[in-house]
């Protein structure tokens, strides 16, 4: 295992490290709150000539992925980050991308979405790009962004998937929030990631080829979208044979999900990315009262681990799913929809509660995660379940 | 500049056999431009319109060059994107220091002049090595001839209709061709396709400049022009010769009227009817009643005519 630096930082600059650390050939971006210490720290390595990319500060998110789409389609290595409106105003070009099967690496800093404007942290901005066909990966703390963007360019690059990938950190909470962090040296990241061979690019000169033709009028779209269907299939195994490999390399574990507290639980959270510390952090003081409370974080959400999380909930009275993104007019959040779709060919299903927190940056205080175990407790023991999202504080 | 004898032997990049309609202006432009491109390797983009779903309906491609359709307004961030990969790459060992590849976008007016405004001002601004081509033939003709800015006043579109309220589009066009010149970029020009000694020494010189650059080339759409398709190149020749299209280019900010448009000065302008009557397009305008309108038309050209040759310090 190589040696690491621990340093003190802000999530965002170790995911700006990790971009240098990749080496991409190419990075347009546009700064909005809260993503931009990201495309800043960037922008000094360029000045620094510390990286060979090549930066282009453009006038909008929208042209920002249209310029990653160009250069990916050229054969570089494209990465990007945004945020919020940014990821919104972005939503064309993101199903472009994953179309065109381009492996462009964006951090998204999670971050509510207008109207009314808020700059805090929420999921609305990435849920609302889960069906954009893009892997997504969410870290908890700012080590797992760091992680989490290594680990998506060989995911990406990978000839079996060959699809974009998300890597989602908290807006403010894990972006801006300084963290213990262990960091690889350059020469470790580098052998990891490897280097970029591209399939069909525009700069291959001597093999022309056209990208983005017209499929349509009986063409075959259809098909292109089977086979977009089975490349993010296909994924699931390599972000998991990624993740072992990064993990022996790392000393830290990944999983599709991590369980904690779970062999025995008896009621339990799902959750995704920071507030999974809250829900560790109340379930070891429930546990110390007598409670089985156990945890479950989602790392990946698209391909959407269903399997593994009908498993680590296997045996479980009552789950509660926390949603920091509304699906309105559906039953619940989207982390919600999913969960009760793992469940569904379970042998004895639980009761699944949905609760919406923490939306703008609605403050996710314990004891509202301790109000959570109180209701699955009272639910475990034959309190019938609560119906529809609760939104969880709202005042 | 190349001469007829250079032209012809070199290579079309855009094959025959693709499915714009006859007498499209659209191809007319892109191979007189690629030739004007010499011979180094290129690449090039397209906005989603005519050109591109005509020339790339899978698996067949017309282009013989690298090709990329990502979507309809930003075929310049696109081409801006291929060109700074080919500059990180350079900087990465990976193309040789002194590899030269042309980078060309190319759309239409409702892609460039609309829809495509924004990205094409920051590619522009971003001072990428690349050449923009706006093919205008003056409305959405690939979704059905809808009024785009760049429709001239008083013509007939599905979204500026004729009637008893209204007698077709209201509005002037944009001055395309002034906005981007004042982006500062080295080389700035207005072609026709009606006129390829022009066209194709203006695309060399757009491709020759180290920087962006900007070709506005009237194309005739005889679908929408409601023109006859074999008379497509002489309809465009009379958008010059009535000066509603007039050849002009900025070349490190020096305003210069080309020749074909230079000799209007002495020889006089057609009127602007001369344009609008083989084009049913503007039937209305050259009915009874209509006269106060066609002056309208007329001021308007006159009006621009006068500015332009300020410009050009011939006034």
């Amino acid at each position: 295992m190589p040696e690491q630096k621990t340093v003190a930082t802000t999530g965002n600059s170790v995911v700006a490290e990790a971009f240098r650390q990749c080496a991409p050939d190419v990075v347009p971006a546009y700064p909005i709150t809260p993503q931009t210490t990201i495309v800043e720290e960037f922008a000094k390595f360029v000045a620094q000539g510390r990286v060979h990319a090549e930066y282009v500060p453009v006038e909008s998110e929208h042209s920002a992925m249209s310029a990653c789409v160009g250069a990916s389609a050229a054969g570089a290595r494209v990465m990007t980050a945004t945020s919020s409106q940014g990821l919104a105003l972005m939503w064309e070009e993101l199903h472009i991308a994953s179309g065109m099967r381009l492996p462009i690496v964006m951090a998204n800093a999670n971050r509510a979405l207008s109207a009314p404007i808020n700059i805090h942290c929420d999921h609305s901005d990435v849920m609302g790009a889960r069906d954009t066909g893009w892997v997504m990966l969410f870290a908890e703390t700012a080590q797992e962004a760091y992680d989490n963007t290594i680990m998506s360019i060989p995911i990406a690059e990978d000839p079996e998937v060959l699809l974009p990938v998300m890597t989602c950190l908290d807006g403010f909470i894990t972006t801006h929030s300084i963290d213990r962090v262990q960091l690889m040296d350059d020469e470790s990241v580098s052998a990891f990631v490897g280097e970029y061979k591209p399939v069909n690019a525009l700069l291959d000169l001597d093999n022309p080829v056209s990208h983005g033709s017209f499929a349509g009028l009986g063409g075959p779209y259809f098909e292109f979208k089977r086979s977009q269907r089975e490349a993010i299939d296909r994924s699931k195994a390599v972000v998991e044979r990624v993740g072992a490999a990064f993990s022996e390399l790392s000393g830290r574990p990944f999983g599709l999900i991590e369980t904690d507290m779970m062999d025995d639980a008896e009621v339990a959270v799902v959750v995704i990315g920071s507030t999974a510390g809250n829900v560790r952090h109340v379930a070891k003081q429930l546990r110390a009262e007598g409670v089985k409370a156990g945890l479950v974080k989602v790392r990946c959400f698209r391909p959407f681990p269903y399997a593994e999380l009908a498993a680590a909930l296997a045996g479980v009275k009552a789950v509660a799913v926390l949603d920091r993104a509304e699906s309105f007019g559906a039953e619940g959040g989207p982390l919600y929809l999913e969960t009760r779709s793992a469940l569904y060919d379970a042998e004895h299903r639980p009761a699944v509660v949905n609760y919406v927190y923490g939306l703008g940056g609605s403050d996710v205080k314990l004891e509202l995660i301790r109000s959570v175990f109180t209701d699955l407790s009272d639910i475990a023991t034959g309190t019938p379940a609560l119906h529809g999202p609760v939104y969880l504080g709202a005042r | 500049m190349a001469t007829l004898r250079e032209l012809s032997h070199r290579e079309d990049r855009l094959e025959g056999g693709h499915r714009l309609c006859a007498g499209c202006g659209a191809s007319i432009a892109v191979r007189q431009i690629l030739l004007g491109a010499g011979t180094d390797p290129a690449i090039a983009g397209c906005a989603t319109g005519c050109l591109e779903v005509s020339t790339t309906i899978y698996p067949y491609s017309s282009w013989k060059v690298p090709f990329i359709h990502n979507a309809f307004e930003n075929s310049a961030a696109t081409i801006s994107g291929v060109e700074a990969a080919f500059k990180g790459l350079k900087r990465a060992g990976k193309i040789p220091a002194d590899k030269k590849v042309k980078f060309v976008a190319f759309g239409g007016d409702g892609g460039t002049y609309d829809i495509g405004l924004q990205s094409l001002s920051g590619a522009m601004e971003r001072g990428h090595d690349m050449v923009y081509v706006c093919y205008d033939n003056g409305a959405y003709m690939n979704t059905g001839i809808q009024r785009s800015s760049a429709t001239p006043k008083g013509a007939w579109a599905t979204t500026s209709e004729v009637g008893k309220a209204q007698q077709g589009k209201q509005q002037r066009r944009k001055d395309l061709t002034s906005i981007i010149a004042a982006h500062g970029v080295p080389y700035v020009a207005q072609g026709s396709i009606s006129h390829w000694k022009d066209l194709t020494s203006k695309a060399e010189k757009a491709f020759a400049v180290d920087g962006p650059a900007f070709l506005n080339v009237l194309a005739t759409c005889p679908r929408g022009w409601r023109s006859a398709y074999n008379k497509s190149v002489e309809h465009a020749k009379l958008g010059v010769q009535t000066a509603y299209w007039p050849l002009f280019e900025v070349e490190e900010g020096e305003w210069k009227l080309s020749s074909p448009s230079k000799a209007l000065i002495k020889a006089g302008r057609k009127p602007i009817e001369e344009f609008l009557k083989p084009q049913g397009r503007f039937r209305h305008l050259l009915q009874p009643g209509n006269e106060e309108l066609l002056s309208e038309v007329q001021a308007d050209i006159d009006a621009y005519w006068e500015y332009l040759l300020k410009r050009c310090g011939e006034l």
